[in-house]
């Protein structure tokens, strides 16, 4: 075991190398520093969920006890009095139709952007990537003020668009950088076998694109899922709200209903499609953000 | 070709260009409600904001997190990418997942988690203190003026450290092993290789993560501070976005509220520009 440890520290058998006992120690010091770390980033949400199976009594006597027995009756009442099953509804609605509306507006834009020349290219390009640079709550009052006088408000489609909106720039750039890598023979033998633009464009490139695509559809689906600002501003009807609009609100109420077990099976509730998007496509993520964060 | 662009660019210029111009414009003009008529009033929204004491407070409380958040953040991530890409412990990819977890939950519940670690008997944090003895150190963190940005910045640390930390992974596995083995064999330890290799060959890199950290924190400290202490006690963890916020939907002073929204882009742009002329390369 120690053998293994030191010779996978130091991968060069010819290099000095410092005495065995010191990697030892080394490593065990580096691996308590590290433990103590994923306890730190662990704890709150294993707490939170078992939090989420206690009662009220329990919840207020220790954080580090686990339940005497599962009070299920918390997610019932999370679903029941708490609606957050009607909230997560909205937000499941909100997701998907901005997931569309992105999608065809980003692969398109990408596409033209990053495979053909023509007059004012230069010009769209920039455009969109100042767009990077303004973020959400910079331009809430007058988007406020504009959907107000354009009877855009409280409405979760026009919600949806300015979701997709907001993370246009981030995935033009994305897209653009899949496209340009592209060679440019395909489409000419595409073109030369009587394929349209737009039948390029979905039998040829779209492919070609995918892993760029997923990338994009995975980090925009944590951007929309976990959007604040704008739903709270945007949608005022209790009955159009998302989840973390839906959370907050329950947090203001439980401070003095003290109902903290079904407010935590909601923070659960929440978590559950996180998790398993997480673990699925972990990869895909942690591929892109370098993608996306250094190599663009 | 145009029905490709005609979609995306018609959303952009509705929700995203025209918002953006009518903010530098409309932050001329006296506008106190959706009935009310702009009047323009030239620069008096910027002058009345150097006179007003609560957006000045809420300037330095954010100042604060803006230098705070970034450093340790930064440091945390760069460190643990650092041992976890060197040492080649077996257990690195779990690691890898877990702390990266953190940037991909929701703010919201974000907040609320954390609002319960200090919550001051409900809490783990006190709880904690007092189980291993420290009891006298035990206080309601979110409610004292003295230590609540602490207690704010160490959540947004908690959230962005990983992201960072993956950031700088893929960024050292990017340098040739050729440089560390080098080194070795010259007998620098892996602290001498961590400043003398890692951190001047991922510089550029690290260049951007700050500008990006910077303003990540405007965006995350609007929802950590709304729901974790709405801006108390008594305006001490107030900052410039919920305030911005505030007297744009609480007080409907629409033209105060875009002008302190040009302010604060500019006052980012300007800490972005400065971070970048420090860290120029041959500045150190």
């Amino acid at each position: 075991m120690a053998q293994i440890q030191t010779s996978a520290a130091f991968p060069s058998p010819r290099e000095r190398r410092p005495a065995k006992a010191a990697v030892i120690v080394r490593n065990g010091l580096l691996r308590i520093l590290l433990i103590l770390q994923a306890l730190a980033v662990a704890y709150p949400l294993l707490w939170n969920v078992m939090a989420s199976f206690k009662t009220n009594e329990e919840v207020m006597e220790s954080p580090w006890t686990l339940p005497k027995s599962l009070q299920w009756d918390n997610y019932v009442r999370a679903f029941t009095t708490a609606k957050i099953g009607d909230y997560m509804l909205n937000s499941v609605l909100v997701v998907v139709l901005s997931m569309i509306m992105l999608i065809l507006m980003a692969v398109p834009t990408a596409y033209v952007l990053g495979r053909m020349r023509f007059r004012g290219q230069k010009l769209i390009s920039n455009l969109y990537m100042a767009g990077l640079f303004i973020g959400g709550v910079y331009i809430i009052v007058p988007l406020f003020i504009l959907m107000n006088d354009l009877h855009m408000l409280d409405n979760r489609f026009w919600l949806s668009a300015v979701y997709a909106t907001g993370t246009l720039s981030f995935s033009i750039y994305l897209l653009t950088g899949f496209m340009k890598s592209i060679p440019s023979d395909f489409e000419e033998a595409a073109m030369i076998d009587g394929c349209g633009y737009f039948s390029t464009l979905f039998r040829i490139i779209m492919p070609m694109v995918r892993p760029g695509i997923i990338t994009m559809v995975v980090f925009s689906f944590f951007d929309f899922w976990n959007e604040y600002v704008l739903a709270m501003t945007l949608v005022t009807s209790d009955a159009k709200k998302t989840i973390p609009i839906g959370l907050s609100n329950l947090m203001q109420i439980q401070q003095f209903a003290t109902d903290w077990g079904s407010l935590f099976a909601g923070l659960v509730i929440v978590l559950v499609p996180t998790v398993v998007i997480y673990t699925l496509l972990q990869k895909k993520l942690t591929e892109g953000l370098m993608l996306g964060g250094v190599k663009g | 070709m145009a029905v490709c662009l005609v979609p995306g660019l018609a959303m952009f210029m509705l929700f995203k260009l025209y918002p953006t111009i009518q903010v530098f414009y409309k932050s001329f003009y006296l506008w106190t409600g959706i009935g009310d008529k702009p009047k323009f009033i030239g620069f008096k929204n910027f002058v009345d904001m150097f006179r007003d004491d609560a957006f000045l407070l809420s300037l330095r409380n954010t100042g604060f997190l803006m230098v705070i958040v970034p450093v340790f953040t930064l440091l945390i991530a760069l460190v643990n990418a650092s041992i976890l890409t060197r040492t080649k412990l077996k257990e690195r990819g779990l690691y890898r997942t877990l702390f990266f977890f953190p940037s991909i939950l929701s703010f919201v519940v974000i907040a609320i988690l954390w609002s319960f670690i200090y919550h001051p008997t409900l809490g783990f944090l006190n709880s904690g203190l007092e189980l291993t003895g420290l009891g006298q150190y035990a206080m309601p963190w979110l409610g004292d003026s003295r230590t609540v940005l602490w207690a704010l910045a160490v959540t947004m640390i908690w959230q962005a450290a990983g992201y960072y930390m993956v950031i700088y992974m893929a960024g050292i596995d990017g340098i040739s092993p050729d440089l560390y083995e080098a080194a070795s064999i010259d007998g620098a330890t892996p602290m001498k290789q961590f400043i003398h290799i890692t951190i001047p060959m991922l510089w550029e890199i690290i260049r951007i993560t700050i500008i990006f950290s910077i303003n990540g924190v405007l965006s995350i400290s609007f929802v950590i501070v709304t729901i974790m202490t709405a801006g108390g006690p008594d305006r001490h963890s107030e900052v410039v976005m919920t305030y911005l916020y505030q007297q744009a939907f609480t007080n409907s002073n629409f033209g105060y509220a875009m002008a302190i929204g040009v302010f604060v882009f500019a006052f980012s742009v300007l800490l972005s520009l400065i971070s970048n002329k420090l860290t120029e390369r041959g500045s150190y």
